[in-house]
């Protein structure tokens, strides 16, 4: 019976791997179980006092109002999520498949610049176009349409978010389609596979785990955005970082915005870890 | 030097005379750095506008002192600052009249001497015995300015006569275009004047806190969004709301300075008016800069400052200061009401009974507010 070669602990390796152990440790893991903590403690006198109280977790989720944000950010950051996959993908699919590839780089330094700039003022922007004596209702009043209401809407909100995922997104899906084989596509073309059915059976599938990636991305960055929902949404319905920011205007309530962070995380760690077991998971038969 | 001495270094200088001025420029340049360094610096704790240039610059050209601002939004935020920083961080702190309380139960304000204020000059006999500004006989804070909250609105949307009642918030054609600021207080305090609850507005029992809660949810469906300060600025500039709930002139007054066809009045059922107050921060050392600087604000000069403030403007509580503003800026003081005999004159509307002092809820906690406020804003 062959015995398992003994496990020793590489050096070198683990000399190079440290760095972005302490990195995680202290920027990421330490700060997490601080907010833990701190969703124990209690305020008075509007200072934070230790303590290990539940009275915190039991307030935030007996209410009514938290609920009502966790289930609407799931919503509007679920609808930003296909809206940014439906849109980026003809986009994508035509970078990855009919461009050059130098038309191919050039797509994706523009669409790269957006980062260059803050989201902040890129939204503040969408004030001067979307506002009722804005450009687009400026445009269609001169054929009699409008003027529409798209600022503080879940439309508002919506543009806010396409703002800030939809040239990730694009640059995730054209990475991943132009990487496949491409002669699986002119396989399936050659076995007599249309158009539509080249895209939905060979390049979805072959592209899936790039595309899951993408959506994962596109829903976190939606689900915890402040700005766009405060500022373009109007707030009208508060998604959970307005909830968090409410909770910590009034009254300092930090422990009970740990609370509604803590929850924001879980839900976006279950969410990403389904997407990625779906994004690497083997089809039936599969080696 | 002579004169022909002067002349002929400044015309020609000689290797000698250059080196001459070059030694003693540099020896004189510690004790530039030491008047430099002589600059007191005043911490200041306050909302945002009070330590920009318009209101500070000249103040500290002609002291030596330089004001370093830490602003805050709403009283909770100011005393959570507070709160967290080593006793003495704070020189001056600004603050709203109905925190001053708290500020002193909490022990982060010094006692100040009434006889260092114009207490005699103030407008109103309220004024000198400021609700809150006073504890067992002694004086805790001093009220710079104040402003009144009403109905703010679009000219182009809703009358003068409409804008005289809260009722014009329910206008059928106002429906997504009434804005909130985002706080309860006084948009809850205006939901409690508009039940009819008066000088009780902050004081409801059950029956009435119910009241108010049902009103204000019956508002919901007009409203268009819930705004910070920037967000109630330009939705009101570009149009999107036509009504806001929860300010008064110190947004329109604004607007209205930059042409904007927007105002702000008291309506019947009453107005709220916001306080600010200056307070020495316990344990400063530099208590006697702090306390000139706010004699300089009660005098005169000080008051035009503050009723111009470019942030947002607030009324004058001293006699000498109104008086003054009218002689420097009689259309600001015109605009603004700031003129005896005028019907929606600060004081006037004080002596009639229509305007309240913000205060804190009595029989509900501000936890209690705010959980409704959250429903409200879920709904």
């Amino acid at each position: 019976m062959p015995t398992k070669p003994a496990r020793t602990i590489n050096l070198y390796a683990l000399t190079w791997r440290l760095p972005i152990i302490f990195w995680q440790f202290i920027f990421f893991v330490g700060p997490v179980l601080f907010m833990v903590a701190m969703s124990f403690f209690l305020v008075k006198n509007y200072r934070m006092t230790e303590a290990f109280e539940f009275v915190n977790w039991s307030k935030m989720l007996s209410r009514g109002y938290f609920w009502d944000s966790y289930w609407y950010t799931v919503f509007i950051a679920s609808v930003a999520t296909v809206c940014a996959m439906c849109i980026a993908f003809p986009a994508a699919f035509a970078l990855a498949f009919r461009a050059s590839e130098s038309t191919r780089r050039w797509a994706i330094f523009l669409l790269i610049i957006p980062f260059f700039t803050s989201y902040l003022v890129r939204t503040f922007s969408w004030f001067v176009i979307l506002s009722e004596s804005g450009v687009i209702n400026g445009l269609l009043g001169t054929i009699g349409l409008g003027p529409y209401t798209m600022l503080n809407t879940n439309f508002g909100t919506l543009v806010g978010y396409m703002t800030l995922t939809l040239p990730l997104v694009v640059i995730l899906q054209t990475v991943t389609m132009a990487n496949i084989d491409k002669t699986l596509i002119e396989a399936a073309r050659n076995l007599g596979c249309k158009p539509l059915a080249t895209i939905w059976q060979v390049i979805i599938p072959l592209s899936k785990t790039g595309l899951i990636i993408a959506a994962i991305f596109c829903f976190i960055l939606s689900f915890g955005d402040f700005v766009a929902p405060f500022y373009l949404g109007g707030s009208q319905e508060p998604t959970l970082p307005i909830l968090i920011l409410d909770t910590t205007k009034s009254g300092q309530q930090w422990p009970r915005a740990a609370v509604v962070a803590i929850m924001m995380m879980g839900t976006l760690f279950a969410i990403a870890f389904a997407g990625i077991a779906l994004a690497y998971r083997k089809r039936k038969g599969a080696k | 030097m002579t004169n022909s001495t002067v002349k002929n270094f400044l015309s020609k200088p000689s290797r000698r005379q250059l080196l001459k001025a070059g030694g003693a420029a540099v020896l004189t340049t510690p004790f530039v750095s030491r008047a430099w360094a002589a600059t007191t610096e005043i911490n200041m704790l306050a909302w945002y506008g009070h330590g920009e240039p318009d209101m500070v610059a000249e103040y500290e050209a002609a002291n030596n002192v330089k004001f370093v601002p830490k602003y805050y939004a709403g009283g909770d935020n100011m005393l959570a600052l507070i709160a967290q920083s080593p006793p003495g961080t704070y020189d001056l702190i600004l603050s709203d009249g109905e925190f001053v309380q708290q500020l002193n139960l909490a022990g982060y304000i010094d006692e100040m001497n009434p006889a260092d204020y114009p207490l005699d000059d103030m407008l109103h006999e309220d004024f000198k015995q400021f609700p809150g500004h006073w504890a067992d006989g002694k004086m805790y804070s001093m009220m710079l300015r104040g402003g009144h909250l009403g109905v703010s609105y679009n000219k182009n949307a809703v009358t003068a006569e409409e804008a005289e009642s809260y009722a014009c918030f329910w206008k059928p054609e106002l429906a997504g275009k009434v804005g909130h600021f985002d706080w309860h207080l006084p948009t809850l305090g205006m939901m409690s004047l508009y039940n009819g609850n008066g000088a009780g507005l902050w004081d409801l029992d059950d029956a009435k806190w119910d009241a108010v809660q049902e009103t204000t949810m019956s508002l919901r469906k007009q409203v268009g969004g819930f705004f910070d300060y920037g967000g109630t600025f330009n939705g009101l500039k570009n149009g999107e709301m036509q009504a806001m709930v929860g300010i008064g002139d110190w947004i329109t007054g604004v607007l209205e300075k930059d042409g904007a066809p927007v105002g702000s009045v008291i309506p019947k059922e009453g107005g709220i008016q916001f306080t600010e107050s200056y307070s020495i921060g316990k344990d400063s050392e530099k208590a006697a800069e702090v306390k000139k600087f706010i004699q300089y604000m009660m005098s005169p000069a000080g008051q035009v400052k503050s009723a111009q403030m470019a942030a947002y403007p607030g009324f004058c509580v001293t006699k000498g200061g109104r008086a003054a503003l009218i002689e420097a800026d009689l259309a600001e003081a015109t605009r603004s009401h700031q003129i005896d005999g005028d019907p929606q004159d600060p004081i006037t509307l004080i002596n009639e009974g229509r305007i309240h002092y913000r205060d804190i809820p009595q029989q509900q906690s501000l936890e209690d507010w705010n959980d409704f406020w959250s429903e409200y804003k879920n709904a």
